[in-house]
């Protein structure tokens, strides 16, 4: 008996060891882009370059501060890093028409899609937004962070600095 | 014996650790509690003051996936619903469970799944967890895509009502294809076109006594979107047969929708125009229940969610029996190194929107417009309604004065007409005018300080309101933010609205205390923006995810 519980905890461990051992790697979604057109989330490429997902919507104040921060040092970070940032609204039918329109407004240089009903939020296990994620060579979570305030851009590109 | 079992376990354990060890698992945790307090200003009075005094909404999502698969459990706890949560919202629950897995190109969904087709004006199933909001399918969705650019979606399933679920079955199937990906000759076109339909029937039995209701409702839609270059024009029609149900006062005329979007942009400028259409499209998937409870479909508000607080006083619900609006949306960044533009440029987002009813004319001499258990109504399509429900014009500019300094000035202008759109009886066509002045200055590395004046200008309903809100931040953890709205143009009561609330965030964990009263709506305090009902008292919010 005793044996028979030794093993399984040995099974037990030995499988959470494994499933947790590894970074997480981005989930496989059906997205929409700007133009409508359905993508998965496995075609995010940026040649073996970090990348820094970060959901928004047009109707959330710090999503755009945070867009509009990263937006101004956006081209030394490529230069030194080569990261790209995808930006990921959520917003529904409601808005989904001026998301292209908006994000071209404020000048945005980042890769926009479309998130209509919440399907890579929820995959992702997103609570509220801003929700920024940043991924490595391999397309691996390694580091994210929920809400932004005012300089929360310098503690990212530390994190992209360390890959 | 038992070696033999032993060895079997053990074998077995490495076995599924092989084929487990690829797999993720992830989740996120959220509760709200709030300590009420007696406010009769607010309505929360001692005979609706919970006898709880404390109330909490907790929720925790676990999904477990690897390549092909995933499967995942909602477990909530609602002990007891915060005020503002439906009260069949009381207890707990694993309120959503689901497997999935691809194979082949076949994607298979069992179990609970959220799913909208086209712009969900013939279905969707969502949530917004913040607002007791989730109308969820149980059942079985499988989706496929047969040829490149080319996807079709099939589900059946009964939404969720709170910890129970609809009487009705939906069934829905849904295609798409994109030519350009689909046919080898158009891939280099610069025109680039997409095209969908849709197909949805629910069924409820008719228990009815004196109507013989439809018990299969159909409904079908069409779509297309074409993308040129800077351009894109799309639009979705949907057509429902005749489907009496409380919300339409059993009348038994068709529902029809038309959405329709044109925009343009370039780096630097966005326009866009939108137009729509609705004609008794509301549908539930028990005919019996009205609003959001069960609905099949969404039919969005064609005007701009605001986030700022009196903006969000008199906000537009769609009036899903038949309205017909316009949006036009302007959106511009002046240049930086220009007059106006200075240092940084300038920005500017300026929204024009308004409803109005839609035509109705008797169906014969003798019947009284929607009369139940008759055609209701007859409408030219092209024709408005005598009624204005709403409209709004705003316009935005932010300027970056230095690299410390940025300004937001807002002005918007609201005609809401009351009695339409929440009933207010006695207030009619409320005329707001509403001036917001935003200012974050950089203190020093990682400090910021946040100040918001808003003002709204009304001579009808609860008259003016004035409010302030200062807000510091430490990034990247913490927040303190104090806040008062004061209803000084009010001829009956003159309430304020202090609150004081203060936040940690670490990752994806955050903490947040407040202490006063909110009003109902959207609250954007501490970095993040949520939905909120109104209350009086301390909250208490966690948030995390791993």
């Amino acid at each position: 008996m005793k044996r028979l519980l030794f093993t399984i905890i040995l099974s037990a461990t030995s499988l959470v060891c494994l499933a947790q051992d590894k970074a997480s790697p981005f989930p496989s979604i059906d997205i929409k882009s700007i133009q409508g057109k359905l993508v998965n989330t496995d075609a995010f490429e940026n040649g073996n370059q970090p990348i820094v997902v970060s959901f928004w919507a047009t109707w959330c104040k710090p999503c755009a501060k945070e867009l509009d921060a990263i937006s101004e040092v956006y081209e030394e970070w490529q230069e030194e890093t080569g990261v790209k940032v995808i930006a990921i609204s959520i917003d529904d039918t409601r808005n989904a028409a001026k998301v292209a329109p908006y994000a071209n407004g404020k000048d945005w240089p980042f890769e926009i899609y479309l998130d209509s009903n919440s399907d890579l939020k929820r995959a992702l296990n997103v609570n509220a937004i801003p929700h920024t994620f940043l991924l490595n060579a391999n397309k691996e979570i390694v580091w994210q962070h929920t809400s932004y305030f005012d300089g929360d851009e310098e503690e990212l590109y530390k994190e992209i600095l360390k890959l | 014996m038992k070696k033999i079992l032993c060895g079997l376990l053990f074998c077995a354990g490495n076995i599924l650790a092989q084929g487990i060890q690829n797999g993720q698992v992830s989740g996120n945790f959220q509760s709200n509690s709030q300590i009420y307090f007696e406010d009769t200003d607010l309505g929360i009075t001692a005979d609706n003051l919970p006898s709880e005094v404390f109330l909490t909404n907790s929720f925790a999502n676990i999904i477990y996936s690897t390549k092909n698969f995933s499967a995942g459990i909602r477990y909530e706890a609602n002990q007891n619903a915060l005020l503002g949560f439906d009260k069949r919202y009381n207890g707990e629950a694993i309120t959503y469970r689901y497997a999935q897995f691809k194979k082949d190109g076949l994607d298979i969904t069992v179990g609970n799944f959220y799913e909208q087709f086209g712009s969900g004006m013939i279905l969707r199933a969502y949530e917004e967890r913040n607002l007791g909001y989730d109308n969820a399918f149980d059942g079985v969705r499988l989706k496929y895509s047969p040829t490149k650019g080319v996807y079709l979606k099939s589900l059946v399933g009964r939404q969720r009502l709170y910890f129970d679920k609809a009487e009705g079955i939906v069934r829905g199937i849904d295609g798409e294809i994109s030519l350009n990906e689909t046919f080898t000759a158009l891939a280099e076109t610069k025109t680039q076109i997409l095209l969908g339909a849709s197909f949805v029937s629910k069924f409820q039995k008719d228990l009815d006594p004196i109507y013989i209701l439809p018990e299969n409702v159909a409904s079908m839609a069409g779509r297309f979107t074409i993308y040129h270059g800077k351009w894109n024009v799309g639009a979705e029609y949907v057509y429902k047969y005749n489907d009496p149900s409380a919300t339409n006062n059993f009348i038994y005329k068709e529902g029809q929708a038309l959405l329709a979007n044109l925009s343009y942009s370039q780096r630097g400028f966005g326009f866009s125009i939108a137009a729509k259409r609705i004609d008794n499209m509301s549908s539930n998937s028990d005919r019996n229940l009205k609003g959001q409870e069960v609905s099949v479909n969404y039919l969005p508000a064609l005007t701009k969610q605001h986030a700022y607080t009196l903006a969000t006083i008199y906000p537009y619900g769609t009036i899903a029996n038949g309205e017909m609006g316009l949006q036009a949306e302007l959106n511009y960044k002046v240049k930086k190194g220009s007059l106006i533009g200075g240092k940084y440029g300038m920005g500017l987002i300026a929204n024009f929107s308004n409803a109005y009813s839609i035509h109705q004319a008797q169906i014969d001499a003798f019947t009284p417009i929607n009369e139940t258990g008759t055609l209701g109504y007859t409408s030219n399509f092209f024709k408005l309604g005598d009624e204005k429900y709403f409209q709004e014009l705003s316009i935005e500019l932010s300027r970056k004065i230095n690299r410390k300094l940025k300004v937001i000035g807002t002005f918007i202008n609201t005609h809401y007409n009351s009695t339409a759109i929440v009933g207010y009886d006695y207030h009619g066509m409320i005329k707001a005018n509403i001036i917001v002045l935003e200012t974050q200055y950089k203190i020093k590395s990682k400090h910021s300080i946040r100040a918001e004046f808003q003002h709204l200008s009304s001579q009808q309903h609860e008259g003016n309101w004035a409010m302030g809100l200062v807000e510091y931040t430490i990034s990247p953890h913490y927040f303190f933010a104090i806040q008062n709205l004061y209803n000084y143009g009010n001829e009956t009561k003159k309430i304020h609205y202090p609150n004081i609330s203060a936040g940690y965030t670490k990752g994806t964990t955050r903490f947040a205390l407040g202490y006063g009263k909110q009003r109902q709506g959207i609250f954007c305090v501490g970095g993040v923006c949520r939905e909120v009902p109104k209350a009086n008292g301390i909250s208490l919010s966690i948030t995390s995810s791993f």
